[in-house]
């Protein structure tokens, strides 16, 4: 018995009932996810499917209205400032500091996230250099093209060594060579670290190469979860994820579901990229 | 690649206390943004400084000629400069909220947000940061106002309780600000009221004018203004005119405090 709770992975992050509503709109309706550490877990769906609602709210953004979250075996409604410690989150917005330069930027989250003064210097040079940003670690964040925001943001994330990396649309926005670029970051730091990703997407593609398992959400619940390859083989040999999602959804990835405001960012975070 | 490690699990207790004490350092990391910001762009410090520039120099000199407000024996110009201070303070802080209604918008604020970082601590950390911010541009007016010969005190002590009185006011006003913005929510009607509210703020107050000369109405306005607590431990610190140093500290810290409070509760709706 011992030896079995030994064997079994630790869980990163369980959620269970999980309701969300704005107004009369539900728009997290009974989500159950449960991620194992060290996986990298995708939430998949179009605009509004309720993703970035979902992971709003298990990075202590929004309140937890109905279910429970726990990540790390803390509660989100009780233990907010550990579970805080123990992610590292980059939103859909690029949301670096452009009037900072890069190593301030950084250093800024060192500081937030209480490193010590004496390690401060060192762990944000380390994490700059991971990303491969060392040489424009001093530019103005403004001068920096989209892929080396995201980058940028990941170092940010980094500083405070998190035990799971959230990412919410993180390639939204960015020409193919940098949206594989950010991926070949992601991927290098799962396997140098065994970090647990939790990611949204709605790039089909991407959930595929980088996901251990993925969820499907369609208006605010999961309709099917597994990994991808399982969930392609349901429906025989041959068929794509936007076959699956068609399948089990009914609806496209493409739909424009979001409200007015995600839209508009989105298209805000496109403009910022140029 | 490889120096990237896991951190360890975070215990986690006794959280309470210990944000309370990480306070100083957060207002620290905000503040210190806050220079480094001003230090990469120096025009906004240059383009600020035009406003205040004119109402001492236009204002300020036909005044004090025509000698038209009357201030005892204080020349008009050494009654005016604290008030100019106060209000180039003010200018700064009370738009503090359309930066916080823009990192909502760019997602810095969810960052900020997912620190662990008490939302409390985090608006202090803001407030000061404002304070910090307005200090830079208070030396400015001074050393304009110096120039133009007021005779401003030589005592550091008084210089130092001049800095406070104006981290102080710059906290509430900021605080006021972003107040307004959790309330309002878009940049362009925190504008509006901004510019609304920030003349009637500037002349309901003895930045101007001495209380003693104003109708009863805009007395009392200026009575719960706290600009005019402001305006007064100013005058009284940097030219030495009567002023009531402990009142109007304590009105200003209760403010402060009070915005405070009232501007942390409403940040959740920035944050949604």
């Amino acid at each position: 018995m011992a030896e079995q709770v030994a064997v079994r992975r630790a869980t990163a992050l369980r959620a269970s009932g999980l309701i969300y509503r704005f107004g009369q709109h539900v728009a997290v309706d009974h989500v159950d996810l449960d991620v194992a550490a060290g996986e990298a877990f995708g939430l998949l769906g179009p605009n509004g499917a309720g993703k970035t609602t979902t992971i709003r709210i298990m990075t202590t953004l929004l309140p937890v209205q109905e279910g429970e979250v726990d990540v790390f075996g803390r509660d989100v409604r009780r233990a907010k400032m550990a579970v805080r410690r123990s992610i590292g989150y980059l939103p859909q917005q690029l949301s670096a500091d452009a009037a900072l330069t890069g190593r301030e930027n950084v250093a800024l989250f060192a500081r937030l996230f209480d490193v010590p003064s004496r390690e401060r210097r060192d762990r944000v040079a380390e994490v700059l250099d991971a990303v491969g940003l060392t040489p424009s670690a001093d530019r103005l964040a403004k001068t920096y093209s989209g892929g080396m925001v995201r980058r940028l943001e990941l170092a940010q994330a980094l500083v405070n060594r998190p035990r799971m990396l959230i990412l919410d649309e993180p390639t939204i926005g960015l020409d193919p060579i940098a949206r594989g670029d950010v991926w070949q970051h992601v991927r290098d730091l799962r396997e140098s670290t065994g970090m647990t990703v939790l990611l949204t997407t709605h790039y089909m593609d991407e959930a595929d190469q980088m996901c251990d398992r993925i969820a499907l959400m369609h208006e605010g619940s999961i309709r099917a979860c597994g990994p991808p390859d399982e969930l392609k083989a349901t429906l025989g040999p041959g068929t794509t994820l936007e076959e699956v999602f068609r399948h089990y959804t009914g609806g496209t990835l493409d739909e424009q579901g979001g409200s007015f405001r995600d839209v508009r960012q989105t298209r805000r975070t496109a403009r910022r990229l140029g | 690649m490889t120096s990237v490690r896991l951190g360890e699990p975070h215990a986690g207790s006794g959280e309470a206390v210990a944000s309370l004490a990480r306070l100083p350092n957060r207002i620290g990391a905000l503040c210190l943004v806050e220079l480094q910001k001003l230090r990469h762009d120096r025009t906004e410090l240059v383009t600020r400084s035009i406003q205040p520039a004119l109402w001492l120099l236009i204002f300020g000199t036909t005044f004090t000629r025509i000698r038209a407000i009357p201030t005892g024996n204080v020349p008009y110009l050494d009654f005016l400069a604290p008030g100019i201070l106060a209000q180039s303070a003010l200018f700064i802080s009370i738009f503090f909220g359309i930066q916080v209604i823009w990192e909502r918008d760019a997602g810095v604020l969810a960052k900020l947000l997912v620190t662990p970082t008490p939302r409390a601590a985090l608006v202090t950390a803001k407030a000061f940061a404002a304070g910090v911010r307005a200090i830079a541009q208070v030396v400015i007016v001074l050393v304009l106002a110096a120039l133009l010969g007021v005779d401003l005190t030589v005592n550091p002590l008084r210089w130092l309780a001049a800095v406070l009185v104006v981290v102080l006011g710059s906290a509430f006003f900021c605080c006021l600000s972003i107040t307004i913005a959790g309330l309002v929510l878009t940049r362009e009607r925190l504008m509006g009221i901004g510019q609304a509210i920030t003349m009637p703020l500037f002349f309901a107050s003895n930045a101007l004018y001495p209380v003693a000369i104003m109708p009863v109405w805009l007395k009392v306005l200026s009575r719960v203004n706290p600009l005019s607590y402001e305006v007064d431990a100013l005058r009284g610190m940097l030219v030495g005119t009567p002023h009531n140093l402990a009142l109007d500290v304590v009105v200003l810290v209760v403010a402060a405090a009070a915005s405070i409070s009232v501007a942390s509760a409403l940040l959740g709706r920035l944050a949604r």
